[in-house]
């Protein structure tokens, strides 16, 4: 009996810290967007200094509420049952965007990953398809459903990037769009009249893929993550790593690593948004072990009796799934069963969010029907 | 000459209607050889494209050297500012008694920037280079010890990771094919399944012909040559461009120690014609068809860079109004755009009146006889 308390208790207690959590944030919002009305206009935030990000943060005039015990058994537990309920009725988007030169094997990694022919280039490419003299933005939507749970992915290719002779600013109309996207979410959510779920189509995760010359980064690389770093989720991989053997492929790691720092650019997971101890010792698990060197395929073979997707070669059979000859399978669980909802979390509650605070300093303040682009998308 | 004469007075020993026929000039490719051996050979060996693709690995397994051992590799900031360099190692090999002088040229930061506008300019400006020195030397008093640096072969590395020919390679291989022997390889094939091997290179060979790029042919073969041998070449004439694997590394595999990679899910030998097309390369680079390179080199590129470089000089020489020498003058420093234009545009009128002094030449040299 006393144990089942204690149990209960230790529930109950996490349940109000996540109500708490829940009220602060309201109350942090509502506070953040009084602010930023009645601040000062000549307080112009210059364009590198981020603004605090809007995760909820304890002010210090709000009196914690005390903890009381609990006589007997309420039922707020099953919220989280119910939560479950709604967010499987109602699904969830998810968009990601793959970055990298022509041929190293994006479309294939994508549509491994999601274990269906979602990418646009999954018929095989024709003979006919020319490189684009500039950088396209093409994208695919598929409903993707598993074990009762619909998720909207989207995928968006960039096909062209890093392949002219010339290659300046290649990475401007992918900045655009990204901002695009922002700017689309952002004149939904000021609207009088909003729309019950706003449609998402910010881009969730950036995967960009490196090259695998096992020297270290291209100057293209550097250059795309310090100018998109700020701005999108990035995750970057490398592509194609069936060329590296396994002494080659941690050299050239720990390259692309101190490379990295060294630039100053900081992928997903990044560091300063780790919110607690646990999060930052799992997180600096992943970070020690990026960037992933992946294999991609969408054929099956049979090895151990089982078949497998993998790449058959004279020499063996490369198993995209198995940890000792890629890391497919870390990114997967990474990216899909332990921080998928993470990456939409930080590209809106910081990515979006900073966008957001430019726009609105820029402008002066962005009222609901101020300019005329606005109001035709007054009513429903 | 000394030869012959030993060899018949032999012969006439024993019969004598057949030696009357025998002259003896078939021991002639004997002395040839006798003498080269002597000289020893030289060989220009190029290699271009993006770094990261195994062109020193490659050139190491092919002849067995070390040729990079101190090299150091640059981070992405030390190299925003490089241009493309041209590099020279030289290293002397013997076999068998048979000197090679290899010099290997090198091409670091070709294809690494964000823009690679005219990237290849310093390699065209290097080929041409050797061009025109050997064209001095070969115009200047003393020719006994001439240094022949031409190149007489660029092995081209294409990325396997692409869906074949890039813009920048196809830039590339346009700007050299008329003064370079160009091989085009596929580099890294390892990381290639044996259909995406044959799609890739179906798709290169396409566009190669797509574009009109000259890539090196090799010489068809004579019609008595044995079967064997027009087995294998016609073999090697399908099976281009080469994908190649390059190691650095000796492995053990299937109880032998052979150059290779090892992974998790195998090992790929170098050496084994199943995986790659390394020995194939290496025997027709080496084995068959170097001297070939050389001729071609010689024969068919060099001669092109000579004939124009003797008809921008002729029109130069005319505009400056001196005559004729026995002997081309060396090439003065290009005239600005304006008199460029001008000379264009008397070169035919030119080209006229020297077939008309040449006619009239000819017509006195008659008179006189």
């Amino acid at each position: 009996m006393q144990r089942f308390c204690k149990t209960h208790y230790s529930l109950m207690c996490n349940l109000c810290g996540f109500l708490q959590l829940i009220l602060l944030f309201l109350n942090n919002n509502i506070l953040y967007m009084q602010n930023r009305v009645e601040e000062n206009m000549s307080e112009i935030v210059p364009p590198e200094v981020r603004p605090k990000p809007a995760v909820p943060a304890k002010p210090s005039h709000v009196a914690l509420p005390s903890r009381s015990a609990l006589l007997g058994y309420i039922g707020i537990d099953t919220i989280i049952e119910q939560m479950r309920k709604k967010t499987m009725k109602t699904g969830f988007d998810f968009n990601i965007m793959v970055v990298g030169q022509s041929g190293l094997g994006k479309s294939t990694l994508v549509n491994t990953l999601f274990k269906s022919q979602v990418s646009r280039r999954s018929t095989g490419w024709s003979r006919d398809e020319k490189i684009p003299k500039t950088v396209e933005i093409k994208s695919v939507s598929h409903v993707i459903e598993e074990g009762g749970v619909k998720m909207k992915l989207t995928v968006i290719d960039t096909p062209g990037f890093g392949d002219q002779i010339n290659n300046e600013n290649c990475w401007e109309p992918i900045s655009k769009y990204i901002n695009e996207q922002y700017e689309k979410f952002l004149k939904e959510e000021v609207n009088i009249a909003r729309k019950k779920r706003i449609p998402d189509t910010r881009i969730h995760c950036c995967l960009y893929f490196i090259s695998p010359t096992g020297h270290s980064l291209r100057q293209l690389d550097t250059e795309f993550m310090k100018h998109l770093s700020r701005v999108v989720n990035i995750i970057p991989i490398i592509a194609k790593s069936d060329t590296l053997t396994l002494d080659e492929k941690t050299e050239f790691k720990q390259r692309v690593r101190k490379e990295l720092e060294a630039c100053g650019i900081e992928c997903y997971p990044q560091k300063e948004f780790d919110e607690d101890m646990e999060d930052k010792s799992d997180n600096d698990k992943i970070r020690e072990a990026m960037p992933f060197a992946v294999v991609g395929s969408d054929k099956e073979y049979q090895a151990n009796g089982k078949r497998i997707l993998g790449r058959k070669t004279a020499w063996g059979v490369v198993e995209v799934e198995n940890p000792n000859h890629c890391e497919f399978s870390l990114l997967r669980d990474f990216m899909i069963r332990s921080h998928l909802q993470d990456l939409k979390e930080v590209t809106h509650n910081i990515h979006y969010e900073t966008y957001r605070a430019k726009r609105l300093n820029d402008n002066g303040g962005l009222h609901p029907i101020s300019s005329g682009q606005d109001t035709q998308e007054s009513n429903l | 000459m000394t030869t012959n004469i030993r060899y018949k007075s032999r012969m006439m020993k024993s019969e004598d209607s057949e030696d009357k026929q025998y002259v003896g000039f078939a021991t002639l490719p004997n002395q040839v050889h006798r003498k080269s051996v002597k000289k020893g050979f030289d060989f220009t060996l190029m290699v271009a494209g993006e770094s990261g693709l195994g062109k020193s690995t490659l050139v190491n397994s092919l002849f067995l050297t070390d040729l990079y051992k101190d090299r150091k590799l640059l981070n992405a900031e030390e190299r925003i500012n490089q241009t493309v360099e041209i590099t020279k190692h030289t290293v002397d090999i013997e076999e068998k008694g048979v000197k090679l002088k290899l010099t290997i040229v090198d091409t670091p930061g070709f294809g690494d920037a964000v823009n690679n506008n005219e990237c290849w300019k310093p390699i065209t400006d290097y080929v041409d280079q050797q061009f025109e020195q050997y064209f001095r030397d070969e115009s200047g008093l003393n020719r006994k010890n001439i240094l022949d640096n031409r190149v007489h072969c660029c092995l081209y590395f294409i990325p396997p990771f692409g869906h074949g020919l890039r813009p920048v390679d196809v830039e590339f291989m346009k700007a050299l094919h008329e003064k370079v022997n160009i091989i085009p390889l596929i580099s890294k094939a390892d990381c290639l399944t044996p259909n995406e091997v044959k799609k890739l290179k179906g798709r290169v060979r396409d566009e190669i012909e797509h574009f009109g790029i000259k890539v090196y042919q090799f010489p068809e073969c004579d019609s008595d040559e044995e079967e064997e041998f027009k087995q294998m070449d016609k073999e090697l004439k399908e099976c281009t461009p080469f994908a190649v694997i390059g190691s650095n590394t000796v492995v053990e595999a299937r109880g032998q120690r052979v150059r290779g990679r090892l992974y998790p899910w195998g090992i790929v030998e170098v050496e084994n014609q199943s995986h790659c097309d390394f020995v194939k390369l290496r025997n027709m680079l080496i084995r068959s068809h170097m001297h070939d390179l050389k001729d071609v080199t010689c024969d068919v590129h060099y001669e092109n860079y000579r004939a124009n470089c003797i008809q921008e000089m002729t029109s130069k020489l005319a505009q400056d109004n001196r005559t004729d020498s026995p002997l081309p003058i060396l090439p003065l420093p290009t005239p600005d755009g304006e008199t460029e234009k001008l000379i264009k545009m008397k070169d035919d009128e030119l080209k006229r009146m020297q077939e008309m002094l040449e006619k009239m030449q000819q017509q006195m040299h008659e008179k006189d006889q």
